[in-house]
């Protein structure tokens, strides 16, 4: 049906500036860096309604799934002194 | 904007600046996109009218790997100096003892999913020459495979090292390799005659497979592992 | 107006708010974050201003080089955070000016 592929396009395309928008202003970090992650999901599925399912793959793993996991690991290396992370130096 | 609690924001003044920035921009951008036609390029057609001559049946992957092959090129070589710069800064150390301890449902998971990386990872190679698919896709796969193994703290010992090193390397110089041979043979770079197209594209496919499956996981890691470097020589 | 059309302003859309969260944090890990979002606009912009809304004539160059892009695009994160990180050894803070020091805490 036209009006409901329209309509779910319209969905998504709202859903992922009002994530971004989300994550750009959440107080914080981590919360920032689990919204991109979903916003990298919900650009996945923006993939496959415009017809680049290969696009789509490599964005859920790739961008999603791997930018989500080095920025995850970057922010524990990051977090202020006030919170334990004394066992991650390396040195 | 006093429901935006951000802490680590810019001073008020110049915040209204840089939304009216941004919002210039957007706009700007959505009106000279709007403004073209939609509709196929010349460009194309002729991408479909050549496939023929590519050597695989899908365009996507005839574009990336025969018509502008110079850009796949240049991407894996990105890759390899990220990984570079990324291991340049010291090795890691990987010592059981002062990392978190794995959880049995990683564990569990790990030892399941691990065989299923390789096979879907050749599934996605071989299909991407008539399907979606591809090397980036497959190396992705047996990327997410790579990090679940760090996760759960997997010890390569130091025979791993030439192997893994080489890997890294292994794209760049197959495609390097490959350029520099059709350079030699017909005087115009990265040509692929048609019928060695589809040959060629598979093994340079292999070779990117690997050296991205390899060097997404070292950049996760962040260092080449602590007992490749410091204790060699047992 | 069409689908297509709908995801070329979500992706203008992306990339202002990208661009805004640059400049107005200090902290490295947002910037990186925006920048993230400013290039996943720049994708959905290249691949929705070429589809023309049928399933039958898709482009493929623009998905051939968004794929190069999304490599890219995380070789140059990993590099990034990887320099923030040292940083943040080396001099204590998270962000790149000592002026902003406060800011990024």
């Amino acid at each position: 049906m036209e009006a409901m592929s329209w309509s779910l396009d319209f969905v998504l395309a709202l859903a992922l500036v009002w994530l971004a928008w989300r994550t750009l202003v959440s107080n914080e970090l981590f919360k920032a860096v689990v919204l991109f992650i979903g916003f990298g999901l919900l650009l996945t599925l923006a993939w496959v309604r415009l017809h680049a399912p290969d696009v789509a793959l490599a964005e859920a793993s790739i961008s999603a799934g791997l930018t989500g996991v080095l920025l995850l690991k970057a922010w524990r290396r990051l977090r202020t002194p006030a919170e334990r992370d004394e066992h991650l130096d390396y040195e | 904007m006093s429901i935006w609690i951000m802490n680590e924001a810019a001073p008020r003044q110049l915040r209204f600046l840089l939304a009216l920035l941004a919002t210039l921009t957007s706009l700007g951008l959505a009106f000279a996109l709007l403004s073209l036609p939609i509709g196929t390029s010349e460009l194309a057609d002729r991408v479909v009218t050549q496939m023929p001559e590519s050597g695989v049946d899908h365009p996507v992957t005839a574009v990336l790997l025969n018509f502008r092959s110079y850009d796949t090129m240049l991407e894996i070589g990105v890759l390899f100096l990220a990984v570079v710069g990324v291991w340049s800064f010291g090795p890691v150390s990987l010592d059981p003892a002062t990392l978190t301890p794995t959880g049995p449902v990683l564990g569990t998971a790990s030892s399941v999913l691990q065989p299923m990386v390789f096979l879907v990872a050749g599934y996605l190679l071989w299909v991407g020459a008539a399907a979606p698919g591809g090397a980036f896709q497959a190396g992705a796969i047996i990327a997410a495979g790579g990090v679940l193994a760090i996760l759960t703290k997997w010890q390569p010992s130091a025979n791993l090292r030439i192997w893994v090193e080489g890997g890294l390397a292994l794209g760049l110089l197959a495609f390097v390799g490959m350029a520099t041979a059709t350079l030699l043979h017909s005087g115009v770079l990265l040509t692929l005659a048609p019928e060695i197209a589809s040959s060629t594209i598979l093994m340079i496919e292999i070779a990117a497979t690997v050296s991205i499956g390899l060097a997404l996981p070292a950049l996760y890691l962040g260092g080449s592992p602590a007992n490749w470097t410091h204790r060699e020589q047992k | 107006m069409q689908a297509p059309q709908l995801y070329v302003l979500a992706g203008a859309a992306l990339v202002g708010l990208g661009l805004y969260g640059l400049f107005a944090y200090r902290h490295l890990l947002r910037q990186i974050i925006a920048l993230n979002i400013m290039s996943g606009g720049v994708f959905l912009v290249l691949i929705a201003s070429a589809s023309s809304g049928s399933v039958a004539a898709v482009d493929p160059i623009p998905r051939a080089m968004v794929l190069t892009g999304v490599v890219v695009a995380v070789s140059a994160t990993a590099l990034a955070l990887a320099l923030a990180v040292r940083l943040r050894r080396v001099t204590g803070v998270s962000c790149l000016s000592i002026r902003d020091e406060e800011d990024a805490q």
